[in-house]
């Protein structure tokens, strides 16, 4: 099954890379990985997706606390968490189709971020589930581009 | 010694710092990026450095030290090749958790990215093989580096660190503070095993009729050898080890079963079927050892104690886990055992029986000369108390089985690689660490080959190891497979053609060397070659050319269904 896992490391180069490594050497799945600092500047998130059975998610968690630039591994999935997904989408426009497209965007909640002659770029956020739904819909509409941020997740507020 | 709060230049604080970590030996080879710390090194008297002939060549020596002493062992070497040789000995060190740290120099830190001159990514290259490694950015950084590196190599499961130095950081000066403690916030290795955990264990092995102990190399590690033989003994527990477990404890006890695994004995591979409880210490369910997993100890209700909590449910899912020391474990255990114990007598009768039933045998006919008699042999005269250093192949298995280990710290091999030309270094090593035990290394042609520099450097050192070249003229265990499993392809491991005249090698080298090709020939030159002290010494045993190691499970087979002897017996000659 999908698990989301949420890892603290240190904010060192080479942090992505060793944890990249680790999935690559042993075999792991790994779906999306995104990074970014926290509010420790020293200290910085990972948002892993993988999949696997039971016994090899519990190899992935303990192969990630045995790196030592992990500080702390969680895995949400089974944790009340927020997951959200952020995705840049280039469409075509055509006249005929301009007006089905801006109600999509509508239905989708999502945001113009640039409109030219010809192109619209638009994004959207939400879970990965949404975002593969949203990508889904526009196909027929004419995705010129994409780029999907891969999940970040959070522990929900107590 | 430079006090703390002095002004030093990064090579002086890099000699500082093993200071502090008392290092006796680096194992090095100079080079550009190095100049400045050899030109430190040239006058440092309290660490010696050992000047190896190729850069693998350090690190097996380091490694061989470690093994032998339980003291983190020093490889220097420079950028580039030089750090780039290191990589196999780091990732043998890796898989046998051996305690390394490895300092390699680095091309300026300007420069790193432009494709320099001898410019490698070796962090980048040793990150799947090291513990963790480190590339030092500000000479400000050094000295808490270097602590930092032995404190990991050292703590928890032990393994292989390595620094890389860029040249400016060497020949910048800082002040020199030196870290009273080491504080790394992502490492934190469970020492201690929980009380819950070992009195659970303690009441299943009270109350087994026929628990087994699956010894490996993390009860030598944890130094924790006492412990498992006074337990073993109290509850009458036979005790059966890994490669690297072998010593931990004494082969001519009754409760030893030697090893276990693919060429492991008969009945210690019958008592793994048979058992009720595999009580695992630091141990880690190697394919070698198990076989196929799923027949692997099927009756038994498995514990398993491991420092690394990955090692536990990775290849075998077992029933208790207890993760820590193994010296905690089991003298946990002898704490908390209950006084009433099942009776073994009739589990251990079941054993012997196996044990006679199809002991470790071999024929030895007066024209010809078989590594099992050598190996015995050197068992014998040696006492059971000599370092024995191997490399890896058919020899390495029949010491596994003839020679009887009577201490920890006896055997340093290469398990978890398989690395051929580990066994000439490591014996090297091993033997600048003990100077009140013979070192013998066994080793076979093929592999003798593969790092036969080293020779120079026990040469120049005088370093009375005594070479025991079981020379077969052929990569005796791959023929063996190839007989068994490829159809008698015998595809390039026939050497017979292009094996040099060793003797005459070894003499080139400035090193003593004999010849024997029957058992009483082998015999005078084991008594010789123990005897004597004056620098190496290599014997070339000519022996028959196409025996194999039995028993053997083959790859992926279970356990309990061992090929016992030839399938259609031939000559061996």
């Amino acid at each position: 099954m999908k698990h989301l896992i949420s890892v603290l490391v240190e904010n060192k180069f080479g942090s992505l890379n060793r944890v990249a490594a680790m999935f690559s050497a042993r075999g792991f799945n790994l779906e999306s990985i995104s990074i970014g600092e926290t509010e420790d500047a020293e200290i910085s998130r990972m948002t892993i997706v993988t999949r696997g059975e039971d016994q090899i998610i519990s190899q992935v968690l303990k192969q990630l606390n045995r790196l030592v630039d992990t500080i702390k591994v969680i895995d949400l999935t089974r944790q009340p968490h927020v997951e959200r997904e952020l995705l840049l989408m280039t469409l075509k426009l055509t006249k005929t189709q301009q007006h089905e497209i801006f109600e999509l965007i509508n239905v989708f909640k999502g945001k113009v971020v640039d409109i030219k002659q010809k192109s619209i770029t638009i994004e959207v956020i939400g879970s990965p589930e949404k975002i593969n739904t949203t990508i889904d819909i526009f196909r027929g509409y004419g995705i010129k581009e994409l780029a999907r941020s891969g999940a970040v997740a959070i522990h929900r507020g107590e | 010694m430079h006090a703390s709060g002095q002004t030093l230049n990064g090579s002086e604080i890099f000699i500082e710092s093993l200071r502090r970590e008392n290092v006796e030996y680096i194992f090095g080879y100079p080079g550009g990026s190095l100049l400045k710390v050899y030109e430190t090194l040239f006058d440092v008297k309290d660490i010696q450095h050992i000047l190896v002939r190729h850069e693998q060549g350090a690190t097996h020596m380091a490694e061989g030290y470690a093994r032998a002493t339980g003291k983190p062992g020093v490889v220097l070497v420079t950028s580039g090749p030089g750090a780039t040789n290191t990589v196999t000995g780091i990732a043998n060190a890796y898989m046998d958790s051996s305690p390394m740290v490895v300092f390699t120099g680095q091309v300026p830190s300007s420069l790193i990215g432009n494709d320099a001159f001898q410019e490698a990514d070796i962090v980048g290259i040793t990150r799947p093989i090291t513990k963790h490694n480190f590339l030092v950015k500000d000479v400000k950084e050094l000295a808490a580096t270097i602590s930092k590196a032995f404190y990991l190599a050292t703590t928890g499961r032990p393994g292989p660190v390595l620094v890389d130095m860029p040249k400016d950081i060497l020949n910048a000066s800082c002040i020199f503070e030196w870290p009273e403690t080491v504080e790394i916030r992502g490492f934190k290795p469970t020492i201690k095993c929980h009380i819950n955990q070992v009195e659970k264990a303690a009441q299943k092995i009270a109350a087994s009729k026929r628990p087994l102990f699956y010894i490996g190399g993390g009860v030598i590690s944890a130094e924790a050898s006492e412990e498992l033989q006074k337990l073993a003994i109290q509850l009458n527990i036979p005790v059966t080890m890994t490669l690297q477990g072998l010593g931990a404890f004494p082969g001519n006890h009754p409760l030893s079963m030697g090893m276990l695994g693919m060429h492991g004995t008969y009945w210690a591979n019958q008592a793994v079927n048979r058992c009720d409880l595999l009580i695992a210490v630091g141990a880690r369910f190697d394919d070698r050892v198990t076989g196929k997993v799923e027949t692997f100890a099927p009756q038994a209700y498995k514990i398993h104690n491991d420092i690394d909590p990955t090692n536990v449910d990775k290849n075998v899912k077992v029933d208790l886990p207890v993760v820590g020391d193994a010296q905690n474990f089991l003298a946990g255990l002898l704490e908390v055992m209950p006084e009433t114990i099942e009776n073994r007598d009739p589990w251990l009768a079941e054993i012997n029986a196996w044990r006679e039933q199809c002991p470790l045998t071999y024929s030895n006919e007066e024209d010809m000369l078989r590594t099992e008699f050598v190996i015995e042999e050197v068992s014998k005269q040696t006492k059971g108390n000599a370092v024995v250093v191997t490399d890896v192949g058919q020899h390495q298995m029949w010491t596994s089985q003839f020679y009887t280990f009577i201490n920890p710290r006896s055997i340093i091999t290469s398990g978890g690689l398989g690395t051929m030309g580990y066994g000439l270094p490591a014996a090297i090593g091993a033997a600048f660490g003990i100077k009140d035990r013979p070192v013998v290394l066994f080793c076979g042609d093929g592999g003798f080959m593969m790092n036969i520099q080293e020779l120079v450097t026990a040469v120049h050192h005088k370093i009375p190891i005594k070479i025991f070249l079981i020379n077969n003229s052929f990569l005796g265990m791959v023929r063996q497979w190839q007989e068994l499993f490829h159809k008698e392809k015998y595809s390039f491991t026939d050497l017979g053609d292009s094996n040099p005249d060793f003797v005459k090698v070894a003499e080139a080298f400035g090193c003593r060397a004999l010849k024997a090709d029957n058992p009483d020939t082998a015999k005078a030159a084991i008594v010789e070659a123990l005897a004597w002290n004056d620098g190496p010494i290599l014997v070339d045993f000519r022996v028959v050319k196409k025996d194999m190691v039995f028993p053997m499970v083959p790859a992926g087979g279970s356990i309990s269904d061992m090929l016992l002897a030839r399938l259609n017996p031939k000559t061996m000659v």
